[in-house]
């Protein structure tokens, strides 16, 4: 197939959506579908390899090769995929729940080994599929039927963990602000190595709104701040307020934009990129954007080079390796 | 059946020439006794003789010097005749220290040999062993031929020359040892030689050290004066068929064998695992064969090593997955999505005693539940199991070949035993070994992963990577026709009907059940499986030998089983399982074939006696009648 004329309907399969009315996935879903035929890539390459949870069924509405697998271990399969087939684009479509409590561990490892593949987590903040019980990203005190006087278990930031496990392209985007998703995932798609992305989902169901105050036009400005490399990093309706550092102290502050000392955004710098992973609170916006990002050796291109060295092994002459003898 | 023990009537030592010999190197951890197993084992090989040998080593990497539980051992029966156990008791026990008679003294023959090293028998030893008094001295040897040499002194002097100081001289009394048996049983000196040579190639001077100690040993037997008794032994050759041989260890036949199958099915490998005792050597062995069609994932748990497994087989690499029970048991949930997705997938089982951590390197067979019904929903897969280590060879390429041909997970069931038990191997010739090309799915017409051959009942096979074949795979219960999800319930009954039909059809493509000694019908069948064969030969040759009417069967495809089997067993008045569990394959046998099977388990971490066999067929034989 022609790939230069490859559209949106290329990479929609004939299986019928089935997530709820209104639901964040839709539009990442779009998002995805649409950029595909930019990345001048070859569809049969596209692979797309998810966990269990809404967002998991993402890759039967693909019309790439997918495989929808089972709960957390999505990474691991990827792996496999990747490992046995280096030239294929392998994409992770996975939960806060999926990717970050049973799958947490496959997470960590994977960003660790730096594996060339795409992750991207869909973060709703609530476990959806099994009817809105709390996850491991759900704000403190989040009524659930599991949690009925409220969730004593603090949230853990999926960006901050990837970025401690070794990550060295770290994201954050939002489900509807389709250029911006966009931008991320093909900048996700263009760095060789694990590039992790999480993208704040709505689900309407078990925790509508949850990022209304990031998302709405009326609110946005005051509640998140996109952050561009070697760009200051300022927020506000006017762009009014900025982003600095507490040298002191070691931690973030929001002061004016005119002052001298604003910070400016250095994704090759893995310190900042934890403070703004972990930035938001009263009187904070969230950062989403390239947090970090940051070239290093993937696992694949060295486990392909000490595979592909030599083909040479003869069965024969292993077989008759080392001390043998004739018996007449 | 209770377990109990005939004493085989054998005083080998009597003679000058004896049928075959079993012969124990025991000491500390640290005291190199597998080195020095394995020299032995390759000289015997040399020799001519048939053998079989059990390391038999403790799980404390360092135990405390002196301790029993850090007793370190290696077996090796050799002989004559067919030799397919490492035997039952001892014929030569070599002590290298207190601990080392008292954990195997018992095992000795009445009559046997015992080495000690006097020099490590001192007062702290002694009591670390729990003696009270010293057993070379207080006449409680008595009933043994005792040759008890100051060893580590003599190391110490041959070694003097070469200025190692002394904690490295003294690693140098395990060669002496090794020098006195190879002297003992009329060994060649050589082969061992020309391996501490490339093992010490970068320190000439620990190599000078060790072969001195050896020539030392042997010139010891060769000149000193020995009490009566003790003199050289002969085991005349074994004879064999023509051909070029060599020894083999279960793990190391596995490995080929999966490097075999994937050569001869056009298929690369992608082998991950996570290390767990007695399954890493696997892994070790084919980290090693970067030359081959084979890549190897550390993963970083057991669930990762399976579903990377998994990841390249839908990739069109064959993974393959290893581990023990507590392993295989984690394993479980990414094996039924493999048959719910119908992708080929090895997983290697060598079972160790469980439950838990059990016992981490002893032997055991009773993950075969698991293996059989160890999933969650209707989860049909075949079950293989090698008889010996040669065997693995062989059964890893079936294993490789049900796999692909039918796109279906497959457990291969070794055991510690097996793993690290070495037999002599008559090396097939590559050429001489069946193809079984893999087909994937072309780029041509439209594809659907739910085609299948309507022989096999195999789903066909796409390749990421191919154009025009994109398609969509996954747990969710998939439409017989369209692949594409489907909570239809006539479909699911279909789809699990299918899935049961598609592994019950491969009785049709394996071998019929044979009987491996003795007449397809009679009074009684001896019927087991895995690394039991060794004993259950030795056993039934035996009794056959006294005139008794049983059989040998042994199986090794457990699922599905030969469709011949039933009524193999039917033509028997009586069937005894012997297996190193409480009866798991005779409880299945007796539900396939509504037959009263008796079960003899073992589970004592060791592999069956063969006088442990015998003494149940004589109290089966005495049950169904008498001998004929």
């Amino acid at each position: 197939m022609n790939q230069a004329n490859l559209t949106l309907k290329d990479f929609a399969s004939d299986q019928e959506v089935r997530w709820c009315p209104g639901c964040g996935d839709y539009a990442i879903l779009k998002t995805v579908q649409k950029l595909l035929p930019t990345l001048g890539r070859p569809r049969e390459n596209q692979v797309f390899v998810s966990g269990i949870g809404c967002s998991s069924r993402f890759p039967y509405y693909m019309n790439t090769y997918g495989f929808h697998t089972i709960h957390g271990r999505a990474p691991a399969i990827a792996t496999g995929v990747k490992l046995a087939n280096p030239e294929l684009d392998v994409w992770v479509i996975t939960g806060d729940g999926d990717g970050l409590s049973i799958g947490g561990n496959h997470m960590m490892h994977t960003l660790r080994r730096n594996l060339d593949l795409q992750i991207l987590l869909f973060n709703n903040e609530i476990y959806g599929l099994t009817k809105g019980q709390y996850s491991p990203t759900s704000r403190l005190g989040t009524r659930s039927p599991s949690s009925p006087a409220g969730s004593i278990d603090p949230p853990l930031s999926p960006c901050a963990v990837a970025l401690g496990a070794g990550g060295a392209f770290v994201a954050r985007s939002i489900d509807t602000h389709a250029k911006h998703l966009s931008a991320v995932i093909g900048a996700g798609h263009a760095h060789k190595g694990t590039a992790f992305i999480e993208i704040l989902q709505n689900c309407p169901i078990y925790n509508d709104g949850i990022f209304e105050p990031v998302k709405d036009r009326a609110t946005a400005p005051d509640f998140r701040v996109e952050v561009e490399h070697g760009k200051p990093i300022v927020f506000g309706r006017d762009g009014e307020k900025a982003i600095r550092l507490d040298r002191e102290r070691l931690c973030l502050e929001v002061t004016g934009a005119d002052a001298e000392d604003v910070l400016v955004h250095d994704e090759s710098n893995p310190v900042l990129a934890q403070l703004l992973a972990a930035m938001g609170g009263p009187g904070f916006p969230i950062a989403i954007g390239v947090l970090y990002r940051h070239r290093q050796p993937s696992f694949d291109e060295e486990f392909s080079r000490r595979k592909g060295k030599s083909k040479e092994g003869n069965l024969a002459a292993l077989l008759q390796s080392g001390n043998t003898w004739v018996v007449d | 059946m209770e377990l109990t023990e005939e004493k085989l009537d054998e005083r080998h030592l009597d003679e000058r020439e004896v049928v075959d010999v079993v012969v124990r190197f025991a000491g500390d951890s640290g005291d190199g006794m597998q080195l020095t197993g394995a020299n032995f084992t390759l000289a015997t090989a040399l020799y001519g003789n048939d053998l079989s040998t059990f390391p038999d080593f403790p799980a404390e990497i360092r135990a405390p010097v002196g301790a029993t539980f850090g007793v370190s051992a290696f077996q090796i029966y050799f002989g004559s005749e067919d030799v397919t156990t490492a035997g039952d008791a001892l014929d030569v026990l070599v002590a290298m220290n207190p601990a080392a008679l008292a954990t195997n003294l018992a095992n000795v023959v009445d009559g046997g040999l015992v080495i000690a090293d006097r020099g490590a028998f001192t007062a702290k030893n002694l009591a670390k062993a729990g003696y009270a008094a010293n057993p070379l001295d207080d006449g409680s040897l008595a009933g043994h031929r005792l040759l008890d040499i100051d060893i580590s002194a003599q190391a110490l002097a041959a070694a003097e020359p070469f200025g190692l100081g002394h904690k490295a001289s003294l690693r140098c009394k395990n060669m002496w040892t090794l020098g006195l048996v190879m002297w003992l049983f009329d060994r060649d000196l050589g082969a061992t030689v020309n391996n501490l040579k490339t093992k010490f190639a970068k320190r000439p001077e620990i190599a000078g050290a060790n072969i001195a100690a050896l020539n030392a040993g042997h010139a010891f037997g060769e000149t000193a004066e020995l009490p009566s008794g003790i003199h050289v032994y002969r085991v005349p050759q074994a004879r064999s068929a023509p051909g070029l041989y060599r020894n083999v260890t279960g793990t190391q036949a596995l490995a080929w064998g999966l490097l075999a199958g994937a050569e001869l099915s056009g298929i690369e490998l992608l082998f991950a695992s996570y290390p767990i005792t007695p399954a890493s050597n696997l892994l070790h062995e084919l980290s090693n064969r970067g030359d081959f069609r084979v890549g190897t994932f550390q993963a970083e748990d057991e669930i990762a090593a399976v579903c990377t497994a998994i990841g390249a087989s839908f990739a069109g690499s064959l993974g393959v997955t290893s581990s023990a029970g507590p392993g295989v048991a984690l394993k479980s949930e990414g094996m039924s999505l493999a048959i719910s997705t119908e992708l080929p997938l090895l997983v290697i089982d060598t079972q160790r005693g469980g439950p838990s951590t059990g016992l981490p390197t002893k032997t055991e067979q009773s993950d075969l539940n698991m293996a059989l019904f160890g999933r969650h929903g209707d989860t049909p897969l075949p079950v293989i199991a090698p008889a010996t280590p040669p065997e693995c060879f062989d059964m890893a390429r079936e294993a490789v070949r049900l796999a692909t041909g039918y796109m279906t997970p497959v457990m291969l069931l070794s055991d510690g035993y097996l793993a690290n038990a070495a037999e002599r191997w008559r090396i097939p010739r590559v050429e001489d070994l069946a193809r079984t090309p893999v087909k994937f799915a072309g780029d041509s017409g439209e594809f659907r992963p739910s085609r299948r051959d309507p022989q096999s009942l195999a789903r066909n096979w796409a390749r990421p990577g191919t154009p025009g074949l994109e398609h969509r795979i996954g747990g969710i219960e998939s439409d017989h026709d369209s692949g594409n999800i489907s909570y239809e319930p006539a479909n699911h009954q279909r789809m699990t009907d299918l899935r049961q039909a598609k592994i019950a059809g491969i009785a049709h493509d394996i071998p019929s059940q044979e009987v491996d000694q003795g007449a397809a019908s009679g009074k009684l069948a001896v019927v087991g499986w895995g690394s039991t064969y060794g004993a259950i030969h030795q056993g039934v040759k035996r009794a056959r030998g006294e005139g008794h009417d049983v059989s040998h069967i042994h199986v090794r495809h457990l699922c599905p089983l030969p469709r011949n089997l039933g009524e193999l067993l039917g033509g028997f008045d009586a069937v005894l399982v012997p297996e190193m569990n409480t009866g798991q394959f005779a409880r299945l046998l007796r539900a396939e074939y509504l037959l009263d099977v008796e079960s003899l388990g073992k589970v004592s971490g060791q592999p069956f006696k063969i006088g442990e066999i015998l003494a149940a067929i004589h109290a089966k034989c005495r049950k169904e009648g008498p001998a004929q």
